[in-house]
């Protein structure tokens, strides 16, 4: 209505001050026309990342560090308090590693976690995250399934194998369940702990620029509790591995849990410590995958 | 003024009878009672007072947010029932969406009302522009200057094309550089756009500059001490501060807000025994000033 006409306004009665504030900041971008050399680049870049090298050298030395440690310990196959004698080296993990990357059995055995996470991971998801939001909104929806949630989630998922086996006509579908389970109310509780922080005062904002209930839902409030929900889609994710693991341990017949399980029956040594670093790396590499996509999601928030 | 009136006749805001109490566990406490003002079309009325003496209440009444106990808010005649874009409000906090860039933030409004796409990010390039802002618009506000935000917070709120501006102490946050461009800037948006403003302050300097009439509240529960008009001329300078004019407004509207703020502040200042300090409590009556 009125925009169009501030829109034809003259700018000659800026006051000057003002004008000059703001164009002092372009100013400073303009850089000297000659292009830096390589070498000026490289020095910049070092000097803006000395910090993170350190830090990944560091890195670097103390895990060498532990593996020589963890060599030393099972060669002289030290007792002190904990045994060793039986303890696999880091060569004798290397080798059960090779041998299992050309093996399609220990393949399966980690797909089948994988898509066993995917999909209770992804359900939690799809049903945590509209469930905080919708009872960080509406009051009579938190009362009715808040009490419930508070009597349900202080169950270990691993207490519900034998339930889930019960619930679940397969043994699968027990155990997607379990990872369900676990990674659902770390992310319901903080998608509502997000809700419950968003800042009144925004709200208000929305609602005198016009916004409605549903876009202030929208623009608002999801935006707003995003980084709680990605707080609960982290620990979501740590919580379904330890559920998983668990689950396939007890009574997965597949999986990385199983793999791990099964080494020790069979007393191969050196899956075992196999099949616990492949669950860590499988770990970190699903919170990193988490990270980055609420990097993707909160551009404000990067750096 | 006359012409300003001609050009809008819009943004006429009447406060009549106006009380408000909120309901605490306590028992309800009267922030308000008994406060009548109004804001003509196109005119710039600052509200100062002493410390909780209910000016943001007031102020959130005029938005919308709260509803009056007692009394009626209208704006151009209707009465105020909820927040609307049609009363534009800046607040302290800045309160940008962090989540959005510069430009998103102003384009809000527009979006909220249906604008499509290409024709809004023009309007809000056009505003950000008229604020000096262009080269931020890309920016998210987090990484601005708290002048800069309240900028934004400013031409976001005006996007829309309110008729009534309301502002609550804008400028509280900013150091006293900052503040004084951002008056000018105010002042020059308020000029062109012709709408009313309302706007809260406790800086008596900041409110005689900017104002053409000013409202002093007493101390709690508020209602409207003083009425002062400001005749100073426009376009006002920083120099005219130091003239005996605005000296003499000045030393009047603090006076009035000192007894106030010692009212608000009397049992404590018996509690500790500062009697003896001698503060002066009646230093001009404003019939002496104006
Ligand atoms: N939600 C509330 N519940 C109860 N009392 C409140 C509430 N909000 C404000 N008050 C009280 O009402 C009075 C007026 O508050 P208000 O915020 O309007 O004052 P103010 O003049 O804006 O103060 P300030 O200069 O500190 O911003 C204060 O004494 C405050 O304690
Ligand atoms: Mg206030």
């Amino acid at each position: 209505m009125s925009s169009p006409a501030l829109v034809r306004q003259p700018e000659d009665s800026m006051p000057a001050t003002a004008l000059a504030e703001a164009g002092s900041a372009p100013a400073a971008i303009i850089r000297p026309s000659t292009p830096p050399s390589f070498a000026t680049l490289g020095l910049r870049w070092y000097r803006l990342n000395r910090a993170g090298l350190r830090a990944a050298a560091i890195g670097v030395i103390s895990l060498l560090a532990f593996l020589l440690v963890w060599h030393l310990l099972t060669t002289y196959r030290v007792v002190f308090f904990v045994r060793f004698t039986n303890v696999p080296s880091p060569l004798a993990v290397y080798d059960s590693f090779i041998k299992a990357i050309h093996d399609p059995k220990f393949l399966m055995h980690i797909l089948l976690s994988c898509r066993r996470i995917f999909i209770g991971f992804s359900l939690a998801a799809i049903v945590g995250v509209p469930l905080g939001l919708i009872m960080g909104r509406f009051k009579l929806v938190h009362e009715v399934i808040f009490p419930v949630a508070e009597v349900l989630r202080p169950i270990p998922a691993i207490a519900w194998v034998p339930m889930a086996i019960m619930l679940w006509p397969t043994n699968e579908q027990s155990i997607v369940y379990i990872t369900f389970l676990g990674s659902f109310f770390p992310i319901l509780v903080n998608t509502l702990h997000g809700m419950s922080l968003v800042d009144p005062v925004l709200v208000r904002a929305a609602q005198c620029l016009g916004a409605r209930e549903r876009s202030i839902f929208r623009e608002v409030y999801f935006p707003a509790s995003l980084p709680h929900i990605f707080t609960g889609l982290t620990v979501g994710m740590g919580v379904a591995w330890v559920s998983l693991i668990a689950a396939e341990m007890i009574s997965g017949q597949y999986g990385i849990g199983y793999f791990t399980w099964e080494a020790y029956s069979l007393v191969q040594y050196a899956d075992i410590a196999l099949g616990m670093i492949a669950i860590g790396v499988l770990g970190l590499g699903s919170s990193l995958l988490i990270r980055g996509a609420g990097q993707l999601v909160m551009p404000w928030r990067s750096t | 003024m006359s012409e300003v009136l001609a050009n809008s006749p819009k943004g006429h805001i009447e406060v009549k009878n106006f009380s408000l109490a909120y309901e605490t566990i306590e028992g309800a406490v009267q922030a308000v009672t008994d406060t009548q003002i109004h804001v003509r079309p196109g005119e710039f009325v600052s509200i100062v007072g002493p410390s909780g003496c209910g000016k943001s209440t007031l102020l959130n009444a005029v938005a919308g947010f709260l509803k009056p106990t007692t009394g009626v808010v209208t704006v151009d005649g209707e009465r105020v029932n909820g927040p609307s874009a049609e009363r534009g409000m800046v607040f302290q906090q800045y309160s940008l969406f962090p989540w959005k860039t510069v430009r998103e933030n102003v384009e809000f409004g527009l979006k909220m009302r249906g604008m499509p796409r290409s024709q809004r990010e023009r309007a809000a390039r056009t505003l950000l522009g008229l604020a000096g802002l262009e080269a931020f618009e890309k920016h998210y506000p987090e990484k601005l200057s708290g002048g800069m935000k309240q900028r934004v917070g400013i031409v976001r709120a005006l996007a829309t094309g309110p008729k009534v501006l309301l502002l609550d102490e804008p400028f509280g946050a900013l150091d006293a550089q900052t503040r004084v461009i951002m008056q000018q800037i105010l002042t020059n948006m308020w000029q062109r756009l012709k709408i009313s403003v309302l706007f809260v302050t406790h800086d008596i300097d900041e409110a005689i500059f900017l104002s053409d009439r000013v409202y002093c509240m007493t101390a709690r529960p508020g209602s409207i001490k003083a009425e002062i008009p400001i005749p100073l001329e426009r376009p006002r300078q920083q120099s005219m501060m130091m003239s005996s004019e605005f000296l003499a407004l000045r030393r009047g509207l603090m006076s009035l807000i000192r007894e106030e703020s010692l009212k608000a502040m009397g049992g404590e200042i018996n509690d500790l025994g500062m009697q003896g300090l001698n503060i002066e409590l009646h230093g001009h009556s404003l019939a002496d000033v104006i």
